[in-house]
């Protein structure tokens, strides 16, 4: 199955899918050494993203946070792929200068149709998810 | 989105791997705000430079980037950074943290960036036209470019400007465009506000009120440069307000035909005042958020010329600091027991760590971060009593 969305940064990447409905704000939100979810508004709290098809809303936050995302990837504990409903300008940033690749605005609600621990493949030149 | 060859080219990394980073990232924000082009801009001006902010990820990045051979197209100048880099040993700065803020000052001089290290580039000269496009990041500057100066900018956040910088480019969205720069609310101010204090009072009441939008006001009374970055100040911090109108003193003035009306009286300034107060007594006053212009470092060094050993910090721009040394003014106030220092500024050094914790300001932007950012607590008062006292 292929989901056509709006690519924002580029490269392809391919794991499990982490979902969360909450906004994060990596600043703070999220432990640039472990990349464990540190928040504990969010629904994820405890859980890792190293490796993860990061599924959530969108960024928020300080801009700061652009740079704890390419901390975590220096770090060896950033997502392979994020997908945003609607991405923002704090993680497309973040995952551009960390060339994470992201997705935003699928035609299908990403919450409906991913799941906790589904492989999934994004592809942030064509925009596109499979699985 | 729409791009000109030489932007293409850019973009698949003709031009190096910087501006190819700069591209990408412009090129998601044009597609994330709905941007036909880009449009070229006359001058930057980067956020992101005290390592209090940016840390270990971003000064690294910014290494990076500046070894990647990442240089400036067009003027771009700087906002302060975390300490006076002449002397930030007098300033009492611990000194891991002065050696990571060289570093980061010096890559993005390496850049080709101007070091002005200011908050306020419209006190050195730096002023762009109406109508000029210009992609500034710090919330004042950007504040007083829109407002005072008519020129258009958006918000940006450090690495939008700094693509900017490189590139020369902004997407053409939000603040470019003249149909976002419509006022939605009429403010009527009801009382007397002329005086820096109460417009720093005022910013920081109708931000919080308007949050976000566009507020026009009527009413006031002595807007020139100096009140009305008090104003815009407070007002982008309390309300990230980019952009103000104030009748008969701003160069444009644009009312939506179905605009909503607040009206501000005095009681709300005041009560306003109250609540930003949380201590009686101050370890420290400090002056020049933002940056203080020549004439308001002259009027400090007037006020205490005459009474006793005051602890207040002055803070402003290099060039400026060099004309006040000049004057006499440095000399004044550094022999009645005050400092006055360039390059940095109470809200991005770090004061709590260098001991201070109660601050006498007489700026609202001040009175807003100082209690988040620097832990401290706020009186806020006119210059000449915080002074006088």
């Amino acid at each position: 199955m292929i989901i056509k969305g709006r690519a924002i940064s580029k490269g392809v990447g391919k794991g499990e899918v982490l979902i969360t409905k909450d906004s994060i704000s990596f600043l703070g939100g999220v432990d640039p050494k472990t990349g464990i979810i540190i928040d504990k508004e969010n629904e994820a709290f405890g859980k890792s993203i190293a490796g993860k098809v990061l599924v959530f809303p969108r960024g928020k936050g300080s801009t700061v946070g652009s740079y704890v995302i390419l901390q975590l990837k220096k770090n060896g504990v950033a997502p392979v792929g994020m997908i945003n409903i609607e991405c923002e300008t704090i993680v497309a940033v973040g995952a551009i200068i960390a060339e994470i690749p992201i997705v935003d605005k699928l035609e299908k609600n990403p919450f409906d149709i991913l799941k906790n621990g589904m492989n999934i493949k994004i592809n942030g030149n064509k925009g596109i998810v499979e699985y | 989105m729409f791009l000109t060859k030489e932007e293409e080219r850019m973009l698949n990394g003709e031009h190096g791997e910087a501006a190819q980073k700069a591209m990408e990232i412009l090129v998601a924000l044009g597609k994330i705000y709905g941007a036909e082009k880009m449009i070229p801009v006359s001058s930057v001006q980067v956020a992101g430079v005290s390592y209090k902010t940016m840390g270990d990820a971003g000064l690294e990045f910014i290494e990076e980037f500046a070894c990647m051979g990442a240089k400036v197209k067009v003027p771009t100048f700087i906002n302060p950074a975390g300490m006076d880099k002449m002397r930030w040993k007098e300033m009492g700065v611990p000194e891991e943290f002065a050696q990571k803020q060289i570093r980061l000052m010096n890559a993005y001089e390496s850049m080709g960036i101007t070091p002005t290290y200011t908050c306020a580039p419209y006190h050195i000269g730096i002023r762009p036209k109406l109508g000029e496009h210009v992609a500034w990041s710090e919330s004042n500057a950007v504040s007083f470019a829109n407002s005072v100066l008519g020129a258009r900018t958006n918000r940006e956040g450090g690495p939008s400007a700094l693509a900017a910088a490189i590139t020369g480019r902004t997407p053409e969205y939000g603040l470019h465009l003249d149909e976002n720069r419509i006022a939605n609310v009429l403010v009527k101010v009801k009382t007397d506000v002329s005086t820096r204090f109460m417009y720093g009072a005022l910013g920081a009441l109708v931000g919080k009120m308007v949050k976000g939008k566009i507020p026009a006001f009527e009413g006031l009374e002595n807007a020139n440069d100096i009140t009305m970055k008090y104003l815009g100040a407070a007002m982008a911090a309390s309300g990230s307000v980019a952009l103000y109108y104030i009748k008969d003193a701003t160069p444009e003035w644009k009312l939506k035909e179905d605009y909503e009306t607040i009206e501000v009286d005095n009681k709300m300034i005041k009560e306003t005042i109250e609540n930003m107060n949380t201590t009686e007594d101050t370890e420290i006053i400090t002056i020049g958020c933002p940056h203080a212009s020549l004439e308001e470092i002259e009027e400090v060094a007037n006020l205490i010329k005459e009474g006793g050993m005051k602890k207040v910090w002055v803070f402003t721009a290099r060039k400026i600091y060099e004309k006040a040394l000049e004057k006499g003014y440095v000399k004044t106030i550094e022999n009645k027991g005050g400092k006055v220092f360039a390059d940095t500024c109470m809200v991005v050094a770090p004061l709590y760590e260098m001991g201070i914790r109660r601050t006498g300001v007489n700026s609202g932007k001040a009175a807003k971060y100082l209690p988040s950012f620097n832990k401290q607590k706020i009186k806020y008062d006119n210059i000449k009593k915080l002074l006088s006292e």
